[in-house]
């Protein structure tokens, strides 16, 4: 195949970027977008440019650390990571455009790399159940319905990959910020935190300067791992219950 | 947004309902308006409910307009970049929420100018409902700017009650396509309910 | 004839910290034995963690809770994605909640066995004894263990064990684990009792006076190499399978915190001790870049095979069934296609070899599930390993359910590490290693769901208790950053880095990785022969000096270089790969993974050699190009008495 990528160059945080265009060939149908992206890489060295940085490793879908917008797309047209969208997704002559995540939160660090620390502090302000090691009960002590665990398990799917962020046309976290509250909320050993756990990470997420929820619900079209909608509306019902218990 | 959005929507609903009344003639609705400024009596003043009433939704009016102000200064502010790859996104009615609500406000102004202080109105005879609404739709640019302000509202209503749930917290994953149905249902009924006036006015339905 | 020319014999290195008396009793005594530091003091005292995996992640937190000040460092944008987050299958602990005869003795038993008695027994029945607690800690943290209707947690059986002691959390038990250890990890640096390098690389140990006193590290972002010191050093950096180029490992995964600390001294045990696991999707080309692995469990229901002659290229269903050679079905008809990962593995490697491999570049076999979709319907398969199915068709783009799917080896998992002793400390005092980085509980093979076990084990429970001990017994100084060794360790990594920037050749770090990793894959893989490894280790020094001459790195130093990255930790893959090719040289037994066609019994299985073999080989770096010299750690086998491996 042959691609013409239109890609973000950007050489540090505070400097001017710009799409550049590349022409690719030898691209075959079976590579991962990001092994086609190693591809050019490889060719830029040889010829003496700077190769494009992206963030990425464990290159099967569940580090989280990969992503960028394809085509105007959060990880691309299929509904998964970059690293699990494959080549054979797009046409031989196809021109794409690469750019990377965008949100204030989100700064770009250089090419397609952006600096998604602010999550890790959302996790931070409340994001955890208060478990010293050495201190936990025997583990069949609290019995959890099993309705109770799947729910539990579909909202703790999270990569904190950011695509809800790129995707939302706000910049808004909510998406992932519902996804760790529900997670937690939901299941007996949260229960002590609840309510100051979603305070707390709310008013975190709006500090790191994400924007707020209009409900356009392009996040969760956008998430590769199928966090539901309705864990924001889940999350909304936590925060009112917490204020309503004055906390 | 979401709190003063469902009183508004539940105002429209009761207006709604009120306006299609004018089907049953000139005397029974204008008797109708006249009697919507002595409900609350006798504890209430005669016209205080009305103004209790107009009070409460231009407070609503202008908190929904404020948080929608302030909100979109926010969005905006998250996302100061733009892709380069330019794509549509969502639905008609979620991305014109923004340009649908001014649509709606700039409406209100005219509304009342032309049938509640009457400023504006071709007739303009107080206690006359009936009489100043058919000849208000008499003229074209009336019914155009009625209709569009009508159709922007179903779309306001259509994006709005679902979003208001999700934002109170009352969607889960079992509810939202009964949430969404309903949100259709209910901006299709509001819709068609207010153009149904302006149509009977214009077919000589109404008259 | 075996030539020890390459390497000479020094001291046996000796556990001076493993206790005497009942093995069940030792944890208990070393921990009672241990000095505590006083808690009023703890966070005075600075502890270094290198990594925040399942390991680093769990210590990090625990350390901070303890009171320690602890300064972290990952080299990813954020804690939460280490490599330990990839785990599939589960975690291994023995509560026997089915009732069914299962004992942390047994989970002890099945783990010296399952590593072909290359462990220590002490270490194991530790792992086996904490593992217990695990479970709890993780439940309490909020981790979404899979649970049955009654609301209580649900096990599996796993990799051949007979009892059923392994929890998982659907596919993705790594994952659940490792976000409960950061979310611990994460209150603690909100707590601010945790400082936290994400993004920032350790690329030298710093030793001062015998101790561990610091590390050097980079910036990836601002490429400023900054020194940390503290008290004590912990490395939970992870495994060496990358050295490999393809393995199922993250594609930055790497070895060079180990590799450094060895060249500073710490002893590097079993290199050549390398997990490869039989059910990988092959690879699709040259581009390939790193491999995924599905579920062993696969070959319950799948039959493997591949065409009786050479070069057959029909599709696979045109292929006759008296055309197919069901060769594990033939070669063990006992076992048939469940035989344990190391034989399914070489039997695949042999038949490609042959020239009978299937799919690109014919390094792949047929895993077949007509007859299983025949016998049982395709809802029954689909219920069983729909989710595999689809990765597969993801991966591949074709149908597993209309044709076979291929599936190849893959490296998966390292036993060999950093030489520890029952403290998890290394040969250099002050120098811990915990998790994949240590060589310490798996022998020459690891049992499945037993490494998110170990890498916990450590970083919860066995490095917290051990780590005070050390503390305790040593003056609280602080390091005077003009001492010549702190210098040394900075100037060495500005030298290093500044010469890959320098050479400005003609090929990419990414070309010199691909070719190492697949001389090793060739000749220090599945089976190794003497003459294999003769080869490759002739060749590798080779290829380091072609890549010192050729390497073209762009860019500065200056700022995010993602090729400077990947360019020096190539560098130390290739010295760390002739260490292991050495190691595999020298131990000319067959045990665990790492199989010598040489020892062999008549069926072929792997042939032990206790006799001569009995030992951990603790490696010390003498400089490169130079022979390391070999300290022997006998093994002592008190209560699991070592036999030979049968399947046949």
């Amino acid at each position: 195949m042959k691609l013409t990528l239109r890609i973000w160059r950007q050489t540090g945080p505070d400097e001017p970027g710009r799409m550049t265009t590349y022409d690719v060939t030898g691209i075959s149908p079976d590579m991962s977008f990001l092994e086609m992206l190693d591809h050019l890489n490889e060719e830029l060295i040889l010829a003496g440019d700077e190769p494009v940085a992206f963030d990425h490793d464990c290159r099967e879908g569940i580090c989280g650390a990969c992503g960028m917008v394809i085509n105007g797309r959060a990880h691309g047209p299929e509904r998964t990571t970059t690293c699990q969208l494959h080549m054979r997704h797009f046409t031989d002559g196809d021109t794409i455009d690469v750019e990377p995540w965008r949100a204030a939160a989100f700064p770009v660090v250089k090419d397609l790399v952006v600096d998604r620390s602010a999550f890790d502090r959302i996790i931070g302000s409340g994001g955890y159940i208060t478990a010293p090691t050495g201190a936990a009960p025997e583990a069949h002590a609290t019995a959890v319905p099993k309705p109770v665990a799947d729910t539990a398990f579909e909202h703790a799917e999270c990569i904190g990959c950011g695509a809800c962020v790129a995707a939302c046309p706000n910049g808004s976290a909510m998406l992932f910020t519902s996804a760790k509250v529900v997670h937690l909320n939901v299941l007996p050993q949260g229960a002590p935190e609840r309510e100051s756990r979603v305070l707390d990470m709310v008013g975190a997420m709006d500090a790191e300067g994400f924007g707020g929820c209009t409900n356009t619900g392009e996040c969760a079209t956008a998430c590769p791992k199928g966090i539901p909608l309705p864990s924001i509306a889940a999350m909304n019902r936590e925060y009112l219950r917490a204020l309503s218990k004055g906390r | 947004m979401a709190v003063t959005g469902v009183a508004m929507l539940l105002f429209l609903v009761g207006h709604m309902l009120g306006n299609l009344k004018i089907f049953f003639g000139a005397p029974e609705f204008n008797a109708y308006a006249a009697w919507l400024r002595t409900i609350g009596e006798p504890v209430l003043h005669y016209g205080w409910f009305l103004w209790l009433m107009r009070l409460g939704l231009v407070a609503a009016v202008v908190l929904h307009g404020v948080a929608a102000y302030q909100l979109s200064r926010r969005d905006r502010a998250a996302r100061p970049a733009k892709y380069a790859h330019r794509r549509q996104r969502a639905s008609y009615a979620t991305r014109t929420m923004r340009w649908g609500g001014v649509i709606l406000a700039l409406f209100i102004v005219w509304h009342i100018l032309d049938l509640t202080t009457l400023t504006v109105n071709p007739r303009g005879q107080a206690h006359h409902p009936y009489e100043n609404i058919v000849a208000d739709f008499r003229n074209w640019y009336a019914d155009v700017f009625y209709i569009v302000a009508m159709l922007a509202l179903g779309l306001h209503i259509r994006h709005g009650f679902w979003s208001a749930a999700q934002t109170l917290g009352a969607n889960n994953a079992r509810r939202d396509r009964a949430l969404k149905a309903l949100a259709n249902a209910l901006a299709l009924v509001l819709t068609c309910g207010f153009i149904a006036v302006p149509v009977a006015v214009m077919t000589g339905v109404v008259s | 004839m075996t030539d020890y020319s390459r390497w000479t014999t020094g001291e046996p290195v000796v556990d001076t910290k493993a206790p005497e008396g009942p093995i069940a009793e030792r944890w208990d005594r070393r921990r009672f034995e241990a000095k505590l530091v006083n808690p009023a003091n703890r966070r005075r005292h600075t502890v270094i963690v290198v990594g925040t995996g399942l390991a680093g992640g769990a210590a990090g937190a625990t350390l901070a809770e303890q009171g320690y000040h602890v300064v972290q460092f990952c080299y990813q944008d954020s804690p939460r994605r280490a490599h330990s987050i990839a785990a599939q299958g589960g975690i291994n602990a023995a509560k026997n909640y089915r009732n069914d005869g299962d004992a942390v003795q047994r989970l002890f038993y099945d783990t010296v066995k399952g590593g072909d008695f290359r462990a220590r027994e002490s270490n194991v029945h530790r792992l086996a004894q904490v593992s217990v607690e695990i479970i709890d800690q993780c439940v309490a943290q909020g981790v979404p263990f899979a649970r049955e209707y009654g609301g209580l947690l649900d096990t599996r059986s796993f990799g051949g064990v007979q009892v059923s002691r392994t929890f998982y959390a659907r596919g993705q038990t790594g994952q659940q684990l490792l976000l409960g250890a950061y979310q611990a990890l994460t209150r603690q640096i909100a707590a601010g009792t945790v400082e936290m390098h994400a993004r920032t690389e350790m690329l030298d140990l710093i030793v001062v006076d015998g101790r561990a006193r610091g590390i050097v590290a980079r910036d990836l972002v601002t490429g400023r190499i900054d020194t940390y010191f503290a008290d004590a050093v912990v490395l939970a950096s992870g495994g060496y399978g990358n050295v490999f180029h393809l393995s199922t490992n993250a594609k930055n995964s790497n070895a060079t915190a180990i590799w450094r600390a060895h060249r500073r001294g710490a002893y590097f045990a079993n290199p050549c001790f390398t997990q490869i696991h039989p059910t990988c999707i092959p690879r699709s080309g040259d581009h390939q870049s790193k491999l995924t692995l599905m579920s062993e469990s696969l070959r319950n229901d799948g039959r493997i095979w591949v065409p009786k002659v050479r070069g057959d290229e029909r599709p696979p269903n045109a292929i006759p069934e008296e055309e197919r050679d069901y060769y594990l079905e033939r070669l063990y008809p006992a076992f048939g296609n469940l035989v344990p990962r190391d034989i399914a593995s070489r039997a695949a490697k042999n038949v490609c070899d042959e020239g009978r491999g299937v799919g690109p570049g014919g390094q792949g076999v047929y895993l077949d599930f007509a007859d299983a979709i025949a016998r049982t319907g395709r809802a029954a398969v689909e219920e069983k390993y729909g989710n595999l199915f689809e990765m597969y068709a993801r991966i591949t783009a074709e149908d597993p359910y209309a044709a076979p799917m291929r599936i190849y080896p893959a490296i998966h998992y390292t036993m060999g590490g950093l030489w520890v002793d029952y403290d998890l400390q290394t040969t250099v005092p002050g120098l811990f290693a915990i998790g994949e980085a240590n060589f310490s509980d798996h022998g020459a093979n690891r049992l499945g769901a037993s490494a998110l076990m170990q890498g916990l084990a450590d970083g919860y429970f066995v490095l917290p208790a051990t780590l005070n001990d050390y503390l305790a017994r040593h003056p609280h100084d602080t390091v005077d950053p003009a001492h010549p060794a702190v210098a040394e360790a900075v100037a060495d990594t500005e030298d290093r880095l500044n010469l890959l920037l320098a050479v400005n050749g003609d090929r990419t770090p990414e070309s010199f990785h691909r070719e190492l990793g697949e001389l090793l894959w060739d000749e220090c893989g599945m089976a190794r022969t003497e003459t294999g490894l003769r080869k490759a280790l002739n060749r590798i020094p080779q290829l380091r000096d072609e890549f010192w001459r050729r390497v073209r790195v762009p860019g500065s130093g200056a700022d995010l270089n993602q090729s400077l990255e990947q360019a020096n930790r190539i560098a130390d893959h290739l010295e760390l790969a002739e260490l292991m090719c050495l190691d595999a040289l020298h131990r000319a037994e067959s045990c665990g993974g790492h199989f010598r066609e040489e020892s062999q019994t008549p069926d072929g299985e792997a042939a032990r050699d206790d006799e001569s073999f009995a030992y951990a080989a603790a490696w010390e770096f003498t400089g490169i190009g130079r022979a390391p010299v070999l300290h022997r750690e006998d093994l002592v086998f008190e209560h699991v008495h070592p036999t030979q491996r049968s399947y046949a």
